[in-house]
């Protein structure tokens, strides 16, 4: 019986893949605002209800709502196919990039390097993925990138924090334009008997980091008691982390046929996934923490900023790009 | 008909850039968005202070909204003039002192229309965060219109999108923030008028 599904599933094409992940992820979703509605009619009903937990529930139905926006243009851009993935991955970069620079305190000196990080060196390095250059693809920024932008920065002479400026905007540019890259980059990878599905590949890394998220805050907001890591980042505690984590893992485990994966093998890629994202919220909070801010931007309604909802993203891409590359690809 | 589409197109295309390049993202400060004639007054250091105040701006306010521009900058050339006269609605101004005609004129002109303006009372643009001191003009309409409301705006960033010397921006998000209304009062003078307006927008910094 479990073979029969497990063979049929994995033997569907990838467009039908695809559908049934779409609207495994919109049923998802018709759920969780049909639990938003009845929560908000429930308050208002209510007259006592306190407003922490108006707020809480406030905040869900805006998340939920940004989900649905969030999948759209992610469905919208898959069906575009490689240039629409590319293309959707660049904006990301572009508007990471602006929040990271906004909260850093660059100087006039700065100004070229910036201007060329930004309109040349994303479209650039996005270039690179869409025409499969794959060796100047790893070294463009953490080579030619990392010792340009400070020659350029030089020019004008301003001292000034010098080092400091040089690393904020080198560690910007890795974050935002590089780490975020790896994702659509699965695209390249010539995987044996997976030709043409990489897409779904994306698909189930994405999938897998913002599941993680949303169920470590789910299992947070339920059991959490023992905090990770309070001055850091006060909304991640032990019990979030172990049940949203184990059930991503076991989700992750059942999303076997769309990738290259056991359903072992997709478990402990799962775990990997899930680990590298959990230490990028906690690294990324600590960097926004240090540049004095709490929220990376407020472009997605109950989100925050766009780092804010990719800082898992940009720490368990390279990683999951590279283990999938090294054990996977011939 | 062809004229307005081509202006209401130009309208969309330029808040549409503004939002992809700087933002503009709205923050009342113990304020709420007032559809009453208002004159908004702002730290002026970019060329894109006006875009960034003009974007963030609530659609019934900004159309009601005139920046006040330089005559010798935005009067010049078919697309400045476009964009400054049709697109934004300007009220261009004389920079050069002149013997025989009141430079404020045209703001009279306006604000007895009813019109509301958004005006930069330090005069010139420097690419810093706080602003230099103000001019005198900001006095002079406040003692002739009363009953317009002052806003106090501080536009944070532009000053590092586009530092002195540079033709390109770099994106930040910039936040427009105002303040609440400040008024005239009874007996001050315009030394005291001009530093406690330009306190306030100092205080939303």
């Amino acid at each position: 019986m479990f073979n029969q599904i497990a063979t049929t599933l994995q033997n569907l094409d990838a467009s039908h893949k695809f559908y049934w992940l779409i609207g495994g992820v919109a049923a998802l979703l018709l759920f969780a605002s049909s639990i938003g509605w009845v929560l908000q009619r429930r308050i208002t009903a209510n007259p006592n209800a306190c407003e922490k937990t108006q707020k809480v529930v406030n905040n869900l139905v805006a998340r939920v709502n940004a989900w649905w926006v969030m999948i759209a243009v992610f469905a919208v851009a898959f069906l575009a196919g490689k240039l629409g993935t590319i293309l959707l991955f660049s904006s990301i970069s572009y508007f990471a990039l602006r929040e990271f620079i906004t909260l850093t305190p660059t100087r006039s000196g700065d100004h070229r390097p910036l201007f060329l990080a930004f309109f040349f060196l994303i479209p650039l390095h996005y270039y690179l993925i869409y025409t499969e250059w794959y060796a100047l693809f790893t070294i463009l920024i953490p080579i030619y990138a990392f010792l340009l932008m400070p020659s350029i920065a030089v020019l004008s002479q301003d001292t000034e924090h010098f080092l400091e400026r040089t690393a904020k905007i080198q560690w910007g540019v890795m974050i935002s334009i590089y780490c975020i890259s790896h994702a659509p980059a699965l695209i390249l990878l010539e995987i044996p008997n997976f030709e043409g599905q990489n897409a779904l590949l994306l698909f189930y890394f994405m999938l897998i980091v913002q599941l993680s998220d949303v169920l470590q805050y789910v299992f947070g907001n339920l059991f959490g008691k023992t905090k990770v890591a309070p001055i850091v980042s006060p909304n991640k505690t032990l019990e979030g982390l172990i049940g949203g984590g184990l059930s991503t893992i076991l989700i992750g485990a059942m999303m076997w046929w769309i990738t290259p994966f056991t359903p072992l093998q997709s478990a402990g890629m799962t775990a990997i996934i899930v680990v590298m994202g959990f230490l990028g919220g906690l690294v990324m909070s600590a960097i926004k923490r240090s540049l004095g801010a709490k929220d990376w931007g407020n472009m997605i309604e109950g989100h925050g900023g766009m780092l804010d909802r990719m800082d898992s993203v940009s720490f368990a891409a390279p990683i999951f790009f590279h283990l999938t590359r090294y054990l996977f690809t011939p | 008909m062809l004229n307005k589409l081509t202006v209401k197109f130009a309208q969309l295309s330029i808040l549409g850039l503004v939002k992809l390049l700087v933002g503009a993202t709205p923050r009342w400060v113990n304020a709420a968005p007032n559809n009453a004639q208002c004159i908004y007054f702002t730290n002026h250091s970019s060329h894109l202070d006006t875009l960034a105040l003009w974007t963030a701006l609530p659609k019934e306010i900004r159309a009601k909204a005139r920046p006040v521009a330089a005559k010798d900058y935005w009067g010049k050339g078919l697309v400045k003039q476009f964009i400054a006269l049709k697109v934004l609605n300007c009220v261009l101004i004389d920079r050069e002192f002149s013997r025989h005609e009141n430079p404020l004129q045209p703001l009279f002109v306006a604000l007895q229309n009813g019109d509301s303006l958004i005006i930069f009372p330090e005069g010139t643009r420097r690419a810093q965060a706080e602003p230099s001191e103000f001019k005198g003009g900001l006095f002079h309409l406040a003692e002739a219109f009363p009953e317009v409301k002052l806003i106090p705006v501080y536009l944070d960033t532009l000053h590092r999108s586009m530092p002195k010397g540079a033709i390109l921006p770099v994106p930040l998000i910039c936040t427009v923030r105002f303040g609440g209304a400040i008024g005239l009062q009874v007996n001050e003078h315009k030394k005291d008028f001009l530093a406690r307006a330009r306190e306030a927008v100092l205080a939303l910094m």
